[in-house]
């Protein structure tokens, strides 16, 4: 029982990672459309923010939870620059999208290498987040509980921000009826730059959660670019909700067959339950219906 | 107020508009009669902004516009009620209305006047848009053109496709909107009895050229039909 129990929240650990690294993609990807292969770097941009924060301001693990703002800015603004300066040109020509996005995330590794250095970095851990924290027999580790929380946290607010704000319902409102928004005195494009920066600023504060379960270097963005796609695309293009419950459901599976089987196995089972999965669901999991686009 | 002058529009490799010139007076209304395909639509989404002209020019006041982002346009008081009872689908009937009055001095009480005008909103306040009727649709999308305060509202066949029950009702409404003090409407129609009863101008279209224009007025109706029929 015990072990099951383990195994679960190890499972729920790596979903809240896929979670958090997906959830900008939700935004720019489910929402916007738009096959963004750099987000990874975003990733990579939030954690050496946390890098450089923590080396320029002390060297207690505090300073983690302190990036989290910068992360988020810096991510951010990386990807409204590369909106402006490229993605805007190119809606609507998703092939184009995908092959000058992964460019771009070529040359941000290169930039990450020719500043940081190849080889890996690493960011202390607050002393509060290195040990296990035991619940009913139950060890979890403190690292993984954070990174849960954040991501939960992280849900609920961009929830809340597209639900109740009025850049909220200027988001909802330009992807669901571009001409529309603009002949109603939305600036469109602005908010698509904006929608563009949370989407990348989530990416970043990703990137700080990653620094507590792994090192960082350049190419740590290509480990989850591919699952976080994988995320939204199973949960369903535009749903919140589908990607939430998608990202642990993949977590809890790939922990309980890396239990039963070994690492590698575990993860062509889950591509291979993800490929059987999209013949049966290509529309994933959860998809928009109304009457007017029945 | 509006000028729409010498306009050539079309899409890809196709002209849809072959110099057309229509005018809006200030506080009057224009009608655009024609049949499906003449071109109504696409002159409507030049004046707005959203097809850029191959030639011509749109002026608003005097004012060149042609190059002019459709939310800048409403900025300067155009407002546009697009074909097929467009709304927000997945915004609640409030969230269709609040979203354009963000933002905006008085934005409440422009939703508050709008809902005047059409209570039955005001019952369907929570419910998504893509959920209501044809009708309620319409009566929303005209609700959230008011709501920015437009001194020119282009309507591009309002009653089109509408249930005939609510049809009575949102002619009367435009007939209302149309005497309203400040008020300019361009308005496009195939149903030629009621635009002339709006218009003080018509303009006839035919296949992206104006082939006739006249004063408006139930009198123009025989000639109009005349011209309609050829």
């Amino acid at each position: 029982m015990t072990v099951v129990l383990n195994q679960s929240f190890t499972g729920v650990g790596i979903g809240a990672v896929l979670l958090l690294v997906a959830l900008g993609l939700t935004l720019t990807f489910g929402q916007m459309g738009v096959i963004n292969m750099a987000h990874g770097e975003f990733i990579m941009a939030g954690a050496y923010t946390a890098y450089v924060l923590q080396r320029s301001v002390d060297g207690t693990g505090l300073s983690l939870l302190l990036a989290l703002p910068p992360a988020f800015l810096v991510a951010g603004t990386i990807g409204a620059l590369l909106e402006w300066l490229l993605v805007r040109r190119l809606y609507a020509r998703p092939l184009d999208t995908l092959l000058v996005t992964w460019g771009v995330s070529l040359m941000l590794q290169q930039l990450a290498r020719d500043v940081f250095g190849a080889p890996n970095v690493q960011t202390r851990a607050p002393d509060l987040l290195t040990g296990n924290v035991s619940v009913a027999g139950v060890t979890l580790a403190a690292n993984r509980l954070a990174i849960l929380g954040l991501a939960l946290l992280s849900v609920l607010a961009l929830t809340l921000v597209l639900r109740l704000t009025p850049l909220g319902r200027r988001i909802r409102a330009v992807v669901q009826n571009r001409d529309l928004a603009e002949v109603s005195g939305i600036a469109t494009e602005r908010v698509d730059r904006t929608t563009f920066f949370i989407g990348s600023g989530l990416a970043g504060v990703a990137g700080v959660a990653l620094t507590l379960v792994g090192p960082i270097g350049p190419t740590m963005g290509t480990n989850y670019i591919v699952d976080a796609f994988l995320v939204v695309v199973v949960g369903g293009i535009g749903q919140l909700k589908g990607s939430v419950i998608t990202a642990f459901a993949l977590g809890v599976l790939q922990s309980v067959l890396e239990y039963s089987t070994t690492v590698s196995v575990a993860k062509v089972a889950v591509l291979v339950a993800i490929v059987a999965f999209l013949q049966w669901r290509p529309q994933g999991l959860y998809t928009l219906r109304t009457r007017s686009l029945a | 107020m509006l000028e729409i002058d010498a306009v050539h529009a079309g899409y890809d490799r196709t002209t849809v508009l072959h110099g057309v010139s229509v005018a809006v007076p200030e506080g009057g209304v224009a009608a655009v009669l024609g049949h499906n395909g003449a071109g109504k639509s696409t002159l409507l989404r030049v004046a707005m902004g959203l097809l850029r002209p191959r030639s011509g020019t749109v002026l608003l006041d005097g004012e060149d516009i042609t190059r002019l982002a459709p939310h800048r346009r409403v900025a300067r008081g155009m407002a546009y009620v697009p074909q097929g009872q467009q709304c927000f689908p997945h915004l609640t009937t409030a969230e269709n209305l609040r979203l354009v009055a963000d933002g905006r001095v008085n934005g409440r009480r422009a939703v508050a006047e709008v809902l005047d005008l059409f209570p039955v909103l005001r019952e369907l306040s929570g419910r998504r848009a893509g959920l209501l009727s044809g009708g309620q649709r319409q009566q929303l999308a005209i609700a959230r053109a008011l709501i920015t305060r437009p001194r020119l509202l282009l309507l591009d066949e309002p009653t089109e496709g509408i249930q005939p029950s609510v049809v009575a009702d949102i002619e009367e409404t435009i007939l209302a909107l149309a005497g309203r003090h400040g008020l300019s409407v361009l308005l496009v129609e195939q149903h030629v009895g009621f635009a002339l009863r709006a218009a003080q101008r018509y303009h006839v279209l035919e296949a992206g050229r104006v082939t006739s224009s006249g004063a408006g007025g139930t009198a123009a109706e025989r000639t109009v039909r005349e011209a309609l029929s050829v």
